[in-house]
């Protein structure tokens, strides 16, 4: 090679070089520059991070027709758009009038009139009167065909139990029979017999009232059973819910976000916040993430081991939702030697529930002594409380026909983790030493929660004690005594036909304080009974910006988001 | 060529039949039925027995085998999710845009720093340069994507606050229109730099933490691939004739290395395609990863079968467009 091909190949190479150094160098600043500008969420978009709140829930909506969902996070959004006839004081039990003003029940205790408030009216115009609390409620009663699919109308079905032609056997007699309009604000609907929990389960989202209009328009009630699940096939429930509530449904984008925007017809007092945002965050760290960068504002469903994160975060702050769940052990009394009362008053005594709330909850559960939670009406505080002690328990042993040590088989689940126990093996271990120490030899078994061990507990296949719990889905004490103790339930084995008939009369009595006499005495009979021994009320967490105002936690988990404020505001 | 094209797209037949025999055998070789998955504590024998005589559980699986081809290839019909009862095919549709998206950006990360990683060792081998190129590509081998997703969120996002942590984008700029789903190309239809910056933020992390593993396989390809072929008589020959170094790099070199980095790259973008699971559950990432991730846990079968079918769909079409590619590089092939 000559010299001055040689300098010209070597220029060439540097040149080469030099491009090669400035591209890589050139995207490294682009990359930094983009980056090193900060992220700042509300910065760009200045007015709307004061007028919109950001939520993370934990995942889509399915729909938002409420007659048609039982999940919480379609609830969350679907409680925004509509209204009930009742609902619930913001953050408590108490059943205060929404849509209706008042009413009252007849001596029959199955005929409830209901006098409407006026001048309201749904977003798509048409007027709320009697003629449509009739119409949403006869739409429910004759549901008809896929309709009837407990995959669509869960709640209808666990309140209502049946339609007006039920389709397949499992559905039961009806308890609606009609609804009449008295006037255009009176709305009289009549039950086939009388029903406690029939007003508090109306503060279920699913009951809400529904534009007749909207519906008819839109094609509410089309809808298809494919592979075996309900899907509605018309616009409504996607595109066009309508409701009387303080937001509009604006923009749905599936697995992004659902938009509520305010609505500026709402008969009451107007929402603060213009905009409401729900973002779905499947990930529980990552939703806390979200709310550490103020990608979010608010968030549901924090884990118990992330609530001191959130604490130690001085623009952060944790609020509680009051308990709605118990986690409790549950006792077969159909396998000997639990047929023995004094066995399983022994287990109670034998429990170290203290310990266990202590250790495993991170701080936010009490013990539990009924099985429901204490801000429900019918609540005892004067049960029979078992403290733990083994000396107590080991004498109730050599009284019964078990004596010490008396041999149980003990289940708890794996690979689950629930708001009520957040930790089934660690509870397990706890459980298994203190009842070690009161004079019992456990054997272990252990399944995992799917497919196997909520099937053995639900057939009563699962050992003599079992680890379970429940969190209630309407704020009425039959949604939880009832569903336990009210008809035989394998789970614990034997029926107590007292019980029974108690709850029985406390379903249909419609005084309400005579039904708080009488769960205040079942709850009495179950702690002497002891089919199981309730551990734990556990308190779900949710996370805010400090600067989120009046946010009112729901314990049914449908908080309204129309008192919410932005700082400032 | 065409004769070529149109055999590969009729094999798409016979593997997507025998892929669905497998999926609907394991799907249900899965412990628990959806029944149990969605009822929870509610799951009392009476409810899941309906449960399964509504789904057809309780059929011959023949029956329900049959039951599934018919609907999935004759009614075209992938079903609806048993947990969001939504059309499988309407998810895919919404879907599927934030997966290629982010597949593309990790892909463009890969091999945009890849290949000049590549090349560059194969230039200095056994020089220092190389042997940081080497412990760069372990290293992105070897570390779990979702650990490195995990690290680059907490220190970039969280601590440093410099990109976003979660989602597609900022969700405070409701009114950005996106006509087709791809919110890069939606933002330049649209003439919106603002949320084109916005959603480019928002690609930066995880297409980081997606692209480590491409980016390592790619760059290690390439330098083996450079390697083989500077030894080659046909470069020796055109250095011996003079022609410029850069040119020889350029017209021989990298021309011919870049061979089979171009299968490589295809394997892998297929591969990323077919859902980022992990990427998309740390970052919200709301693609076709995050939504099977989920049906896996609600034992979805719908979603898992249709799913899956349709992501080897696509496997197999970006393959075949990779071959016709590589023809088109490469003119000495031709296919028959």
């Amino acid at each position: 090679m000559q010299f001055s091909d040689r300098r010209a190949h070597t220029l060439r190479g540097s040149k080469l070089k030099l491009v090669s150094m400035a591209a890589v160098v050139g995207a490294a600043l682009l990359v930094v520059g983009a980056a090193s500008a900060g992220y700042q969420p509300g910065a760009a978009l200045g007015k709307r991070a004061n007028d919109t709140l950001i939520y993370a829930g934990a995942s889509d909506p399915t729909y938002l027709d409420p007659a048609l969902v039982s999940d919480g996070e379609s609830f969350r959004i679907t409680k925004q758009i509509f209204e009930g006839l009742v609902d619930f004081r913001p953050g408590t039990t108490k059943v205060v009038p929404k849509l209706a003003k008042s009413w009252t029940v007849a001596k029959d205790g199955r005929t409830w009139t209901f006098s409407l408030r006026g001048g309201v009216f749904f977003s798509d115009g048409t007027a709320f009167n009697a003629r449509a609390v009739c119409a949403n409620f006869n739409r429910w009663y004759n549901f008809k065909g896929p309709f009837q699919d407990a995959s669509a109308t869960y709640y209808y079905q666990t309140v209502f139990s049946g339609f007006k032609h039920n389709e397949n056997s499992t559905l039961g007699k009806p308890l609606y029979s009609s609804c009449r309009a008295a006037g255009p604000l009176k709305a009289v609907v009549k039950l086939a017999r009388r029903n406690g929990p029939f007003l508090s389960s109306l503060v279920l989202s699913a009951f809400s009232m529904q534009s007749p209009t909207a519906m008819r328009k839109w094609g509410a009630d089309q809808g298809t059973i494919r592979n075996g699940t309900f899907y509605p096939t018309g616009q409504y429930p996607f595109r066009h819910p309508t409701g009387t509530g303080p937001f509009l449904l604006e923009k749905w984008t599936v697995g992004e976000s659902v938009v509520l925007k305010r609505n500026p017809r709402y008969w009451g007092r107007k929402a603060r916040l213009a905009r409401i945002i729900v973002r779905p965050i499947s990930d529980n760290t990552a939703r806390v993430q979200a709310l550490q960068t103020g990608e979010v504002f608010g968030m549901d469903l924090l884990a118990p081991t992330l609530v001191s994160t959130v604490k130690r975060n001085s623009k952060l702050k944790v609020l509680n939702r009051p308990s709605f769940n118990v986690a409790y052990v549950g006792i077969n009394s159909a396998k000997a030697p639990m047929t023995d009362v004094n066995v399983r008053r022994a287990v109670a005594y034998g429990l170290n529930r203290q310990l266990v709330v202590n250790s495993f909850y991170a701080g936010r559960a009490q013990v539990a002594h009924e099985f429901m939670p204490p801000s429900l009406p019918g609540y005892e505080p004067k049960v029979t409380k078992y403290a733990f002690n083994p000396t107590k328990a080991k004498q109730l042993l050599n009284q019964s026909s078990c004596h010490v040590p008396c041999r149980i088989s003990f289940w708890y689940p794996t690979g689950v983790s629930r708001p009520y126990m957040p930790d089934p093996k660690a509870n397990y271990e706890a459980f298994k030493a203190s009842l070690e120490q009161s004079g019992f030899q456990v054997e272990t078994t252990s399944q995992p929660w799917r497919p196997d061990y909520v099937k053995n507990v639900n057939q009563g296949t699962a050992g003599h004690l079992f680890l379970i719990g429940w969190t209630g889905d309407y704020a009425d004490a039959d949604n939880f005594l009832g569903v336990f103790f009210q008809g035989f339930n394998p789970q614990f084995g034997e029926r107590n036909a007292a019980l029974d008939r108690l709850l029985d009369r406390a379903e249909q009595e419609t005084r309400t304080a005579r039904r708080i006499a009488l769960y205040k005495q079942a709850n009495r009979l179950i702690s002497q009974f002891v089919p199981g021994v309730p551990y734990a009320h556990s308190v779900p967490a949710l996370g805010f910006q400090k600067r989120v105002r009046n946010y009112f936690t729901s314990p049914i988990g449908t908080d309204e988001f129309d008192t919410v404020s932005l700082g400032g505001q | 060529m065409l004769r070529y094209v149109v055999r590969r797209l009729l094999l798409l037949v016979p593997i997507l039949l025998g892929l669905s025999v497998l999926l609907f055998f394991w799907v249900r070789a899965l412990p628990g039925s959806p029944a149990e998955s969605l009822l929870g504590e509610r799951a009392t024998p009476e409810l899941v027995a309906a449960y399964k005589e509504r789904y057809g559980l309780d059929e011959p699986l023949y029956k329900q085998y049959g039951t599934y081809i018919k609907t999935t290839f004759v009614d075209h019909d992938l079903g609806v999710s048993v947990a969001t009862h939504r059309r499988v095919t309407e998810e895919i549709r919404q879907r599927f845009p934030a997966t290629v998206e982010l597949a593309l950006a990790a892909m463009f990360f890969a091999v945009g720093v890849g290949v000049p990683l590549g090349f560059l060792a194969a230039k200095r081998y056994g020089g220092v340069f190389d042997q940081s190129s080497l412990i760069v590509s372990l290293l992105g081998i070897s570390v779990p994507i979702f650990v490195l997703a995990i690290l680059l969120k907490y220190i970039f996002a969280v601590r440093l606050a410099w990109l976003p942590s979660v989602g597609r984008i900022n969700l405070l700029n409701y009114d950005a229109k996106h006509p087709t789903g791809f919110y890069v190309l939606d933002a330049i239809i649209e003439r919106d730099p603002e949320t084109l910056r916005d959603v480019l933020k928002h690609l930066i992390l995880p297409a980081i933490a997606l692209g480590s593993i491409p980016l390592a396989i790619i760059s290690r390809i390439t330098r083996a691939s450079v390697l083989d072929v500077q030894s080659e008589d046909y470069v020796r020959t055109a250095r011996a004739k003079g022609v410029a170094p850069a040119t020889v790099d350029r017209r021989h070199v990298l021309r011919n290395a870049l061979l089979p980095v171009t299968t490589v790259i295809g394997l892998q973008t297929g591969l990323l395609l077919s859902g980022a699971i992990l990427t998309e559950t740390v970052f919200a990432y709301p693609g076709m990863g995050s939504w099977l991730r989920d049906a896996i846990f609600n034992r979805d079968y719908p979603v898992l079968q249709g799913g899956i079918l349709f992501l080897a769909m696509v496997f197999v079409l970006v393959n075949l467009v990779v071959d016709v590619l590589y023809a088109v590089i490469n003119p000495r092939i031709r296919y028959t």
